[in-house]
């Protein structure tokens, strides 16, 4: 097809690596895997919450766990040599991935995108901050951030401020220069909105915040997995993701901090393998970035990022960022085309690779279960962003995000299954 | 492709676009309010009993939210009249299934159950069992 041919992933050899998309859907949901009442295709496209995972990553997770499974940091024996060696390596894997020169001393690993949040609320922000010091978010803010900067907020008596977005869903960066002054000590904003999609301006942001002294806490968990990202060009001070939304496992999300901010910090957790010496009357960290590491560690889902990684730069990252531009365009203007739609952020050929709608009339989960009855496994609800939802004066919404092993037949099905919804509730 | 949905039956949808019984009760003998945070379904009941103070008399419901919760509350409205207090409180959710008439996904119990929950929890304040300001369908489903 010739609309294919300006997509610069080769889909058809993409889908091979993802068993599950082979799968159907639809029949008894207590049993997991297929069974067979399951007889719809799946039509996956609820990847800003959760990616697919491809063989090579599990693969990577079945090496370990047959081939060198044992605790990190601890033995002297071979398998815990192996293992460590691989954890390290997964550090300095993922700092080349998203351009952070300090290696692996930059990176941490955390649980998700919430707790590289928490780590920084917890351990820089409870002992940083006071009455007179001032918080600037976004109301675009997933509640991984708001709702932790607001406790901190609460706790320790900084006030929080939000910069507006505008009727198109962008960022109102004149706004954002007012509210960011003298009193300011943190801005911390999502890259990409996972309700709008829209692409904020976060290097234009650390500028601003860096004049008045402020840090800057950029939330990449929709831009790492989805295009080039540089956390240096940014200026970032902290930077977050998850590897769950990048084909990777569960259980394992990045905090990277610029060295000498995270050396400043105490450690969030404390416990084994973060600690250097210890006696019955105190202790001293280990070296970054264990000093934040406590407690064994996501060891095999630290080995499934770096397989993960590899993937997405073996596709290229710049060949995602374009695939997942021309899927969110092809489904905004389809959906566009339909005046009972309404689209929120901004225009299709500006944003992430994500489209959140309601269709008149129909509750969002009410349009969600319809769309599951076809096969099309989307997201309905507030996507964590009430305040937003709010503000765009709707419950919920119905979310549809793109992935590199989406194609447009794939969002032509999602417009089958709306106009199914239509006629029913018409 | 016009298939249609199990869940979305004919009779679901008729209530939704005709709810009956829609609005409140000028006389009433209790009235209850509810959500489900998860959908942000609202339910508002309006109950007026008989002179028995037991014998449910009549029902009117209002709020905003998702097909399934309020077909579930028009036809609970339908429902209850005639039925005593203890027979309300004694209803669980196989009886709101069986009222529905269709399955419901296990996603989609909490908007189902909504109104029953908001009309049991109504009656129990009324009889002094509970003291609540509202129904959240958040913490027991
Ligand atoms: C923008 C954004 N920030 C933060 C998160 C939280 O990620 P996690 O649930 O992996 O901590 C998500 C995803 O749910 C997100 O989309």
């Amino acid at each position: 097809m010739s609309t294919q041919e300006q997509y610069p992933i080769d889909v058809e050899a993409v889908r091979e690596d993802f068993p599950i998309l082979r799968r159907k859907v639809g029949g008894d949901v207590t049993t997991p895997g297929e069974g067979p009442d399951d007889t719809k295709p799946l039509v996956y496209l609820d990847n800003a919450a959760t990616s697919q995972t491809p063989k090579q990553v599990v693969e990577a997770i079945v090496d370990y766990y047959y081939g060198y499974n044992s605790n990190v940091h601890r033995g002297i024996h071979h398998l815990s040599q192996e293992a460590s060696v691989a954890y390290e390596e997964a550090h300095d894997r993922v700092a080349e991935f998203i351009g952070a020169s300090g290696g692996r001393e930059e990176v941490v690993f955390t649980k998700n995108t919430t707790e590289a949040m928490n780590l920084v609320a917890y351990a820089w922000g409870l002992n940083e901050l006071g009455p007179g010091d001032r918080i600037v978010l976004t109301e675009m803010e997933h509640h991984a951030s708001l709702v932790t900067w607001q406790q901190i907020g609460e706790k320790t008596g900084a006030e929080v401020k939000y910069v507006r977005t505008d009727d198109e869903g962008r960022l109102d960066m004149d706004h954002a220069r007012d509210l960011i002054d003298g009193d300011t000590k943190l801005v911390s904003a999502v890259h990409i909105s996972n309700t709008l999609g829209t692409v904020n301006p976060v290097a234009e942001l650390a500028d601003v915040a860096h004049e008045v002294g402020a840090y800057v806490f950029v939330d990449g968990a929709q831009s790492v997995p989805t295009r080039p990202v540089d956390v240096e060009e940014i200026d970032a001070d902290f930077f977050a993701f998850s590897g769950h939304k990048m084909c990777g496992p569960t259980g394992i999300g990045v905090l990277y901090g610029k060295r000498h901010v995270l050396d400043e910090m105490e450690p969030y957790l404390y416990g084994g393998e973060m600690i250097r010496k210890v006696t019955y009357e105190e202790s001293t960290w280990e070296d970054l970035p264990w000093k934040f590491e406590a407690g064994t560690p996501p060891i095999a889902q630290g080995i499934g990022l770096h397989a993960a990684v590899d993937y997405l730069d073996d596709l290229g990252m710049d060949n995602v960022k374009r695939h997942e531009e021309l899927l969110a365009e092809y489904a905004y203007d389809r959906l566009a085309a339909f005046d009972d739609v309404e689209i929120y952020g901004p225009p299709g050929d500006d944003r992430g690779g994500l489209v959140a709608f309601n269709l008149e009339g129909v509750h969002a989960h009410d349009l969600s279960s319809i769309l599951n009855d076809h096969g099309v496994a989307i997201r309905a609800g507030d996507h964590c962003t009430q305040p937003l939802h709010d503000k765009l004066g709707v419950a919920a919404s119905t979310r549809a995000s793109f992935y590199v092993y989406n194609t447009r037949e794939e969002i032509d099905a999602l417009i089958d299954a709306v106009d199914d919804a239509r006629q029913l509730f018409a | 492709m016009g298939m249609g949905s199990d869940m979305y039956r004919q009779q679901i949808l008729d209530h939704y676009k005709n709810p009956r019984n829609y609005g409140e009760l000028p006389d009433a003998t209790f009235s209850h309010v509810g959500e489900n945070p998860s959908c942000g379904d609202t339910i508002r009941i309006d109950v007026r009993l008989e002179d028995d103070d037991e014998t449910i008399e009549r029902v009117a419901f209002s709020g905003d939210g998702c097909a399934i919760s309020q077909a579930s509350a028009s036809m609970l409205s339908q429902r209850l009249p005639g039925a005593t207090l203890s027979e309300l409180k004694e209803m669980d959710r196989d009886d709101v299934i069986d009222m529905l008439g269709v399955d419901i996904s296990p996603m989609r119990i909490k908007c189902a159950v909504l109104a029953e929950k908001v009309a049991q929890d109504g009656a129990m304040i009324y009889e002094g069992e509970i003291e609540i300001e509202e129904t959240t369908t958040e913490d027991d489903v």
